[in-house]
């Protein structure tokens, strides 16, 4: 058994892991051989955090047995698995914003004394080992989310990490990015380190990757041993079980309806009081999908912050129906037909401690009303609607909403902003890290709502999906509309270029 | 107003000045690992009665200091233990730590009321300087507690900033997952830090019974807590500004006593005419003033208070 064990750099066995209410893994199964690049795929909901989390100490599993390098290891916490060589790379990224890169990188494996300069300077000598720039003086919160995925990925470099683990690392990178990622990935595994790549992005596995394992509602389900051998559409049979996927097609054009929403010379401040937005001219039609296209931090987050009411706008003028709304609260505002889907789903858009019923009723309370009292009844039987119209699949209404999965959310999500019939909808990373189900069922209601009438902004940063689903595109840099763009007629180099600022005039 | 007494006054300052820096300097340590400790009054409050108790036993200032200094850290650790260890709201037990303490420590003095402390600090003059006009006496002719808070904030300053100690503790207050990850014990530096910053208050308390008002009376610190937990943001989480602020702060807190003994006019008003339970609010007048002027002169930037600020921290959730 031993020397079996010693082939694999990592081998989960057996793994099951039970949170209340939900059986995150039911005995998987994950082998990682040294020198590798092993992608861990399957659906949102399938167990692949929680497969991680276990190896990096997070999570202790109910059973199952882990083994690092040949050694079985029983992790107490983070700082065992660490210990053993194991390096995360986490979707959401550890670093602390108000520390410097070096600071960053050293946190847990410090000298007593803190010699700055010193720190720096082998800080700086590690990142050019590894073709990874970072400033080592930088507070991290000045970094581009490039930036700070690299910082990760030093932190575990610096720790000599023989496994690193990176959980969506593609979802906040730009295209070159991703492909320096890649570059720096393959760099480390011909080192001999191994990596463990989560994506839902199957070309990128299929471009980074060797070997794949893939989980299904907890379970391994398929082992690839040579990823140039398979397709993609094999893959994602193997993760969804079946052969649907892929994106929604969009509804031939229709007749652009009277404007719903415009915006008129805005400009707003971000949190630190810079620039965000300037002057920003736009307007959508009943009827229609408009995209908007850019990289994250030019402005998208600020822009629909602006349109929901939950920023000033310092210059400008927003109009819901030719009703100027500027500056009027968010409750006021979905009086009038705005709904919004905000990119931070359970920070901002649910309360992951309430309960089902309780985050389906919170906009549209004034319609569950017995008298000046909230009617329990009207408020469940709301929420059941909502819940097999929009195919939530929840355990028992009463219970808090932080163990549904991603896809799961957002269609409560998205149910609870479309119940009461708006007339603009504004949705931001709607399908971002859903399955490929869920992708498919939440652009399904993006296009009803147009089909319906609606007037839809859609911000995303997958190209794919605003190609196929928008009907204007809008690309944003560094807080300017600095294009418009059909989606039939624009070759993607066109747009990849108007993303990096380079708009042609 | 005599010479005298304006000296008097700025030395006042600097002695009121080190009771409220003290406590807030083990506020600020709190506060950075993450941790709002509200039973600064109560630790304080606590040092105060065990401090004076000691020093009647043993007749030893240091001693009382340090046995002070001692019962502040385990009153402090029951707000680690509810609110790091278990989890608690940290406003709530820090409140408890706060009336709670006070009711302690009314109960373990009860019998020593009024009793004339034979041991307390003696001023420090350092030779050479203590005799500079007006300086002389202001900075160089304290009590040893000043120049031991002196040294403290700079200790303090360089563990934040040198060690990796200080870099554990300032990232816990930033973000728990994060430091957990990198295995840092999120409870051993958060339980830590309470309990320094404990000592500091329950020290600053024995300041205020062995030198500044020698004796116990319930009710002794008189809010002197509470401004410390408003000192911490006044100095924006920083040693330095925090020393600048426990000046301003000890200048109030001086003044407050003083102004009635100035013959002078302020805005047509004779100052001694003024109600002394008005003036008495003023330190507290401050406090609001200050907080006002803070908060809208950070409106646009990031937080500078720790971003992990009160929110306790348990592996598992999801």
């Amino acid at each position: 058994m031993a020397s079996e064990n010693a082939d694999h750099a990592v081998w989960l066995r057996g793994i099951e892991k039970q949170f209340p209410g939900v059986i995150a893994c039911a005995g998987a199964d994950l082998r990682v051989r040294p020198g590798t690049i092993h992608a861990l795929l399957g659906e949102n909901g399938a167990g692949k955090t929680t497969m991680v989390n276990v190896l990096a100490g997070v999570y202790r599993p109910d059973a199952g047995e882990v083994w690092v390098n040949g050694q079985r290891c029983s992790f107490h916490s983070p700082a065992d698995a660490i210990a053993a060589g194991v390096g995360m790379v986490y979707q959401e990224f550890r670093l602390v914003p108000t520390l410097t890169v070096a600071e960053n990188i050293v946190l847990g494996s410090a000298p007593r004394l803190l010699r700055s300069v010193e720190i720096e300077e082998r800080v700086a000598e590690l990142s050019a080992a590894y073709g990874m720039v970072a400033d080592p003086t930088r507070p991290v919160w000045q970094l581009s989310m490039g930036e700070r995925q690299r910082v990760e990925i030093l932190k575990s470099l610096w720790r000599n990490a023989s496994v690193l683990v990176m959980d969506e690392p593609t979802a906040v990178l730009t295209p070159g990015e991703a492909a320096e990622l890649g570059a720096a990935l393959r760099a480390m595994a011909e080192g001999g380190r191994s990596v463990i790549y989560i994506s839902h992005k199957l070309d990128q596995v299929v471009a980074f990757c060797d070997e794949a394992t893939v989980l299904r509602q907890g379970k391994t389900v398929a082992t690839v041993e040579d990823l140039q051998e398979v397709d993609l559409t094999s893959l994602a049979e193997m993760m969804v079980g079946s052969s649907e996927g892929g994106y929604v097609d969009r509804p031939p054009a229709m007749e652009a309806g009277p404007e719903v929403l415009s915006l008129q010379g805005v400009c707003a401040l971000n949190d630190r009081g810079l620039p965000a937005l300037i002057d920003i001219n736009m307007t959508v039609h009943a009827g229609e999908i408009v995209g908007i296209v850019g990289v994250s931090g030019n402005g998208q987050k600020e822009l629909a912050e602006v349109i929901n009411g939950l920023r000033r706008p310092t210059e400008g003028r927003v109009t819901v129906k030719e009703l100027d709304i500027t500056g009027a609260s968010p409750g006021d505002l979905y009086g009038m037909g705005l709904a919004y889907v905000p990119e931070d789903r359970l920070g901002v858009g649910l309360a992951p401690k309430m309960s089902v019923v309780d985050n389906a009723v919170v906009r549209s309370y004034r319609s569950q009303r017995q008298g000046i009292f909230l009617s329990i009844t009207k408020c469940v039987k709301f929420c059941q609607s909502l819940v097999e119209r929009f195919a939530v699949r929840v355990g028992r209404l009463n219970d808090p909403i932080a163990g549904l999965s991603g896809g799961n959310l957002q269609r409560l999500l998205l149910g609870r902003e479309l119940a009461e019939q708006p007339s603009v909808l504004v949705a931001a990373q709607p399908s971002r890290g859903l399955d490929v189900q869920g992708v498919a069922a939440i652009q399904g209601h993006l296009v009803d709502q147009r089909a319906a009438g609606v007037g839809v902004l859609l911000i995303s940063e997958d190209l794919d999906e605003l190609l196929a689903l928008s009907d204007r595109l809008l690309v944003m840099f560094e807080g300017r509309i600095v294009g418009e763009y059909g989606p039939d007629v624009t070759p993607r180099t066109v747009l990849g270029s108007a993303m990096a600022g380079k708009a042609p005039k | 107003m005599s010479e005298e007494a304006l000296v008097g006054l700025f030395v006042a300052t600097v002695q009121f000045g080190t009771l409220v820096f003290l406590a807030a300097l083990g506020e600020l340590i709190a506060e950075r690992a993450g941790v709002l400790n509200l039973g600064v009054e109560g630790m304080m409050t606590m040092g105060a009665v065990s401090g004076f108790m000691v020093g009647l036993e043993t007749g030893s200032a240091w001693a009382a200091f340090i046995a002070a200094a001692a019962v502040g850290a385990l009153v402090g650790g029951l707000h680690a233990l509810v609110s790091v260890v278990l989890g608690a709201d940290q406003v709530v037990s820090g409140l408890a730590l706060t009336i709670g303490g006070l009711g302690l420590a009314a109960y373990v003095g009860r019998n020593v009321v009024g009793e004339r402390p034979e041991t307390k600090f003696t001023d420090l003059g350092i030779v050479g300087l203590a005799d500079i006009p007006w300086f002389g006496d202001i900075f160089f002719n304290q009590p040893p507690v000043v120049y031991v808070a002196v040294l403290l904030g700079l200790a303090v300053w360089f563990v934040l900033t040198r060690t990796r100690w200080g870099l554990a503790l300032r990232a816990v207050g930033e973000s728990a997952p994060t430091t957990d990850a990198v295995g840092h014990s999120v409870m051993a530096l958060r339980s830590g830090a309470v309990m320094v910053g404990g000592a500091f208050a329950g020290a600053g308390g024995a300041f205020l019974s062995l030198y500044m008002a020698p004796g116990w009376t319930e009710g002794m610190v008189a809010g002197r807590g509470w401004i410390a937990v408003a000192l911490v943001i006044f100095g924006a989480w920083r040693p330095g500004r925090l020393a600048l602020g426990a000046l301003l702060f000890g200048f109030t807190l001086a003044l407050q006593p003083r102004l009635q003994s100035f013959d002078i006019e302020l805005l047509g008003v004779d100052v001694s005419s003024i109600s002394p339970a008005l003036l008495g609010i003023l330190p507290f007048v401050l406090t609001v003033l200050v907080l006002v002027i803070i908060s809208w002169r950070y409106r646009h930037r990031p937080s500078v208070a720790p971003a992990a600020l009160g929110l306790p921290y348990r592996r598992e959730e999801r």
